[in-house]
């Protein structure tokens, strides 16, 4: 069943304004692309009945580059500056994801230095540290509260100062490339990290009484934007939205990689599958993060090589293969199903991005009945990211 | 609702009396990181001009553009950046060969005009030009390969000299494509070959194992490329970008591989070329790699090309300069088999008179003179004419057609050069102890590295800066090899030269004194007119820019008239007169080769 014929049979009217009768009770509204509530460059359109959306449908394309097609014109090293736009808010699991693929079909796996994996779970994790501080206030800030996503961004950019310090790129970092990764830690990098690893430590009491001890913002959130259980392995959801629905599953204990087996951590859950468990779940991982940043620091070699021994970047062929790798980012599991031919390019290349599920399919099914003032927050709790959908 | 829920959040008032984290001014009071990405920066005299910047540019930001003239192992091109383009990833930083690109860490710029978003770093001058912040190369990540393969030689060393098998194995099919991969195709070897052979072309082709392909491409312009691939002075690997920061692309070798992939030429290099040339003569004195060129590349347009050569073989030095453990004689047969096939008649052993020489240029439409150095320079010091000093030119000429050399058991070889390694190394297999003895230091020998290595390895002794004061004759004939020590002085710049100290005298015992300081041309061999016509103040011949002399329809070329000496110049004079000789003879309705 085709897309259009799938919202037919649910519906909606696909071509709203072509001929049909508009219903004199109903408004349309097209919400974004152009609205700081949307999450990106997405747009939704919704008929609304007084407050309540009657239906919606999501429409992506504004920021479409094509980043699938991109790589398959480019020599394998100048698709990591490509993969990295794919999520503006956590480029690094593209870079893993590309590195990793191109490794597993080229035999290169095996020659990665164990302190290049050391610092790309590093990387890793502060990434998914800094996006899901970035979230956290971003659930609060749709619902008109200033205060804790000022908080949020500012702790996030301690984190990304490291990231300037470490790969001298503070948003897309293109730093994690096939064989290693592309520079050392900078020399006291780990107790620069630890001073913004305890600003976020000292400042978590306060983001708790200002979100989840606040009272506008639970009645705002519980019981409110409720993903049915069902849907989890109906449509494929992961991440922080499967997790509030209290299942444990996480990429980095069902499929381990890199140095994570080697790290102790807690797969958080939430109860209630609504936007105040999926903060909930969030703010959690952010204490599991800064526990797992530490441990990495901790147990990481400080000598050795950080990268293998790569060939000529102009030159390199990587032999007929596919495979398909996975990654848990902030917002759920991230995969590249890959493609090689033997030539100096990516022949095909599929990114699989949790926010295909969440803010086209989860999102779709939810608009009718929600209020038009939660819309933001449900975006938001489902954390969209537009570019990873039309990669 | 609970009564702590409501107050709870009003705990974030504290924060009211506390420093913001904010900066007002970013520019002033927060720089970039120590590896930050910002502007770009060259250092132009680093720079070489390669282009490999732009090559990696995902987005084609960097176009290069012409700032200076070319000079040998720079295009004289600089990169220019579009920042509407740029996306800071630093890949061009991460893969300049000669490591002169960086970015600075300064990330502020603010003007009005886009256009001046768009600059050449290193030549159109910025505050951020002499930052020492910013994102540079690190060994620790290198996207091109540094590592040359390693050509499988010989071993263990001490046989070498037992036997005149070649000391050289050349790489297998493996080790050439991965040699072949290295190669980023910036250009730059093109311009500095004489005779400008298409090299990035036939790496290519060898890279991707389509070896004909790269045959094709090496035949362009150069008519002997095994002897190339085995002994030339390769000054395409001595501006090779890999090479600023690394091993250079084995050029040589990956040529040598491609030509010792056929056992024939003649199949793989079935070519349409318009014969242009027919009914039109050429002679050609001498059968060098000059006049082979010139040879060749007429005939196949059609031109009936007749060759003479004085010693038994063509090939010139090549032939009877170049040790047979470098450049066996098979190699050797094997191109002048493809000249015979192309239809170029060879007449060895014919010595052209002046009597004769008169006569071949009425019978013929042009003439090519390339008969080469075969005259030795002489020692200047007393007792050269002793019994035992020998000149090391003449000791190959008679080794390598077939004479018996009798060197001794002591022996020592004065000069520096190709021809000094090669009488040493031969005189080595001969069963010889043997001294080197130069002027200069080790780091001013002209002889190729490669070869002060090889011969060291077989066991020559190398002593430097000296001066030879006299040969006297001990008893039983041995020789009295004397030399003084000498430092070398820089007299109003230029190259240091060697200055005797004076009053010390080292002795040197020896069976032979052979003497390898060079070459000087001899045209007493041409009509007397011809000679005066064409001859320079040096005694060589000089030639215009289509390589004809200054008598109408003569041209020349190789040794007599470059000063560089080696066959690929030969090969470039041989590539300009076979242009020039298409044009002089009104043919040049296809001057493709």
């Amino acid at each position: 069943m085709s897309r259009t014929e799938h919202l037919k049979s649910l519906g909606y009217d696909v071509m709203p304004n072509a001929g049909t009768e508009v219903d004199p009770r109903e408004v349309q509204l097209w919400f974004g692309p152009q609205h700081p509530g949307i999450t990106g460059n997405m747009s939704v359109q919704v008929w609304l009945e007084g407050d309540t959306i009657k239906r919606g449908i999501t429409h992506v394309g504004y920021l479409h580059r094509g980043f699938e097609k991109l790589m398959e014109r480019r020599k394998f090293i100048q698709s990591f500056p490509v993969v990295c736009r794919i999520c503006v808010a956590e480029p690094d699991t593209n870079e893993y994801l590309l590195a990793q693929s191109l490794e597993e079909l080229s035999g290169m796996d095996k020659d990665v230095p164990e302190k290049a994996q050391w610092i790309r779970t590093l990387v890793m994790e502060m990434s998914r540290l800094q996006a899901t501080l970035m979230v956290l206030g971003g659930s609060v800030g749709t619902m008109g509260m200033g205060t804790a996503p000022n908080w949020t961004y500012t702790l996030r950019d301690f984190v990304l100062d490291s990231f300037e310090e470490l790969t001298g790129g503070r948003v897309y970092h293109m730093y994690t490339t096939y064989g290693g990764v592309r520079r050392d830690l900078p020399t006291g990098f780990a107790l620069r990290l630890e001073e913004t690893l305890k600003k976020i430590d000292e400042r978590l009491p306060y983001l708790d009484d200002l979100i989840f001890h606040n009272e506008v913002f639970r009645m705002r959130s519980i019981g409110v934007g409720v993903v049915p259980v069902e849907w989890a392995d109906e449509i494929g959801i992961t991440g922080p939205p499967l997790r509030a629905m209290g299942i444990a599953r996480d990429v980095r204990r069902d499929y381990p990689y890199l140095k994570y087996p080697e790290l102790d951590f807690k797969v958080c859950t939430g109860e209630g599958s609504d936007i105040y468990a999926r903060a909930w779940v969030r703010r959690q991982e952010i204490s599991e993060s800064v526990s797992i940043i530490r441990q990495i620091l901790e147990k990481m070699p400080h000598e050795g090589p950080y990268s293998a021994k790569l060939p000529n970047m102009l030159t390199w062929t990587i032999p007929r293969g596919s495979t398909y790798v996975r990654a848990e980012a902030s917002r759920g599991e991230m995969g590249y199903m890959m493609v090689t031919d033997g030539s100096d390019k990516i022949r095909r290349v599929h990114v699989r991005g949790p926010s295909y599920t969440n803010a086209i399919t989860v999102l779709e099914r939810m608009l009718p009945g929600t209020n038009i003032a939660d819309l933001s927050a449900l975006m938001v709790s489902l954390q969209t990211c537009p570019p990873e959908i039309e990669r | 609702m609970s009564l702590k829920n409501v107050l709870a959040p009003f705990s974030a008032w504290a924060r009211a009396f506390q420093k913001p984290f904010t900066v007002p001014e970013a520019d002033t009071f927060r720089p970039g990181a120590d590896r930050y990405r910002g502007w770009h920066i060259n250092d132009t005299e680093a720079c070489i001009g390669c282009g490999t910047c732009a090559d990696i540019c995902q987005n084609s930001a960097i176009d290069m553009v012409v700032v200076d003239e070319i000079t040998k192992g720079d295009s004289g091109l600089r990169p220019n950046v579009d920042y509407g383009r740029c996306c800071w990833c630093a890949l061009c930083v991460d893969v300049c060969p000669s490591g002169s690109l960086g970015l600075s860490n300064n990330y502020i710029w603010v003007d009005k005009d886009p256009d001046v978003f768009r600059y050449t770093p290193g030549v159109d001058a910025k505050e951020w030009d002499n930052d020492t912040k910013g994102w540079r190369k690190d060994d620790g990540w290198n996207i091109i390969d540094p590592d040359r393969v390693p050509m499988p030689m010989m071993m263990p060393e001490e046989d070498r000299v037992k036997s005149w098998a070649e000391v050289v194995l050349g790489y297998t099919e493996e080790q050439a494509r991965a040699e072949a991969a290295r190669c980023v195709e910036c250009g730059l070897c093109i311009a500095a070959c004489p005779a400008h052979m298409h090299i990035p072309d036939y790496i290519a082709s060898i890279r991707d194992g389509n070896y004909s392909e790269a045959l094709h491409h090496i035949y362009d312009n150069n008519p002997m490329p095994e002897m190339c691939g085995k002994v030339c002075t390769r000054q395409c690997e001595s501006v090779c970008s890999i090479g600023v920061n690394g091993d250079p692309l084995a050029i040589r070798w990956l040529k040598r591989f491609a030509t010792e992939q056929f056992s024939d030429f003649g199949e793989v290099l079935k070519r349409d070329v318009p014969k242009v040339g027919i009914g039109k003569s050429v002679a050609i004195i001498g059968g060098g790699p000059s006049g082979l060129t010139v040879a060749f590349y007429l005939a196949v347009r059609g031109f009936s090309v007749t060759v003479y050569e004085a010693l038994p073989q063509v090939g010139g030095a090549t032939f009877f300069g170049i040790p047979k453990y470098r450049f066996p004689m098979p190699s050797l047969e094997k191109q002048v088999k493809l000249l015979t096939d192309s239809g170029v008649v060879i007449k060895t052993n014919h010595r052209v008179d002046a009597a004769q020489f008169e006569q071949l240029q009425k019978d013929n439409d042009a003439m090519f003179i390339g008969t080469g150095l075969f005259k030795p320079s002489n020692l200047r010091a007393p007792g050269e004419d002793l019994p035992g000093v020998m000149y090391a030119i003449e000791l190959l000429r008679d080794h390598h057609i077939g004479e018996t050399v009798e060197v001794g058991e002591k022996v020592v070889v004065v000069g520096g050069g190709n021809v000094a390694i090669d009488a040493a190394r031969i005189c080595r297999r001969l069963g010889a102890e043997v001294t080197i003895a130069y002027r200069r230091r080790l780091q001013d020998m002209p002889a190729d590295d490669e070869e002060i290595e090889d011969s060291e390895a077989e066991g020559v002794e190398l002593i430097t800066q000296n001066i030879p004061l006299r040969v006297e004759k001990l008893a039983d004939g041995k020789l009295d090899f004397i030399w003084g020590p000498a430092e070398m002085i820089s007299e109003g710049g230029g190259r240091p030269r060697p200055k005797l100290v004076e009053g010390i005298e080292n002795h040197l015992e020896v069976d032979r004194v052979i003497v390898a300081i060079g070459q000087k041309p001899d045209l007493s061999w041409l009509p007397d007119a011809t000679a005066e016509g064409i001859a320079n103040k040096w005694g060589g011949i000089d030639c215009n820019e289509s390589g004809m002399t200054a008598v109408d329809g003569i041209f020349a070329g190789g040794d007599l008239v470059n000063d560089t000496a080696d066959a690929i110049s030969a090969i470039a004079d041989g590539l300009t007169a076979v242009d020039g000789i298409i044009k002089h003879l009104g043919c040049e309705a296809d001057q493709r080769r």
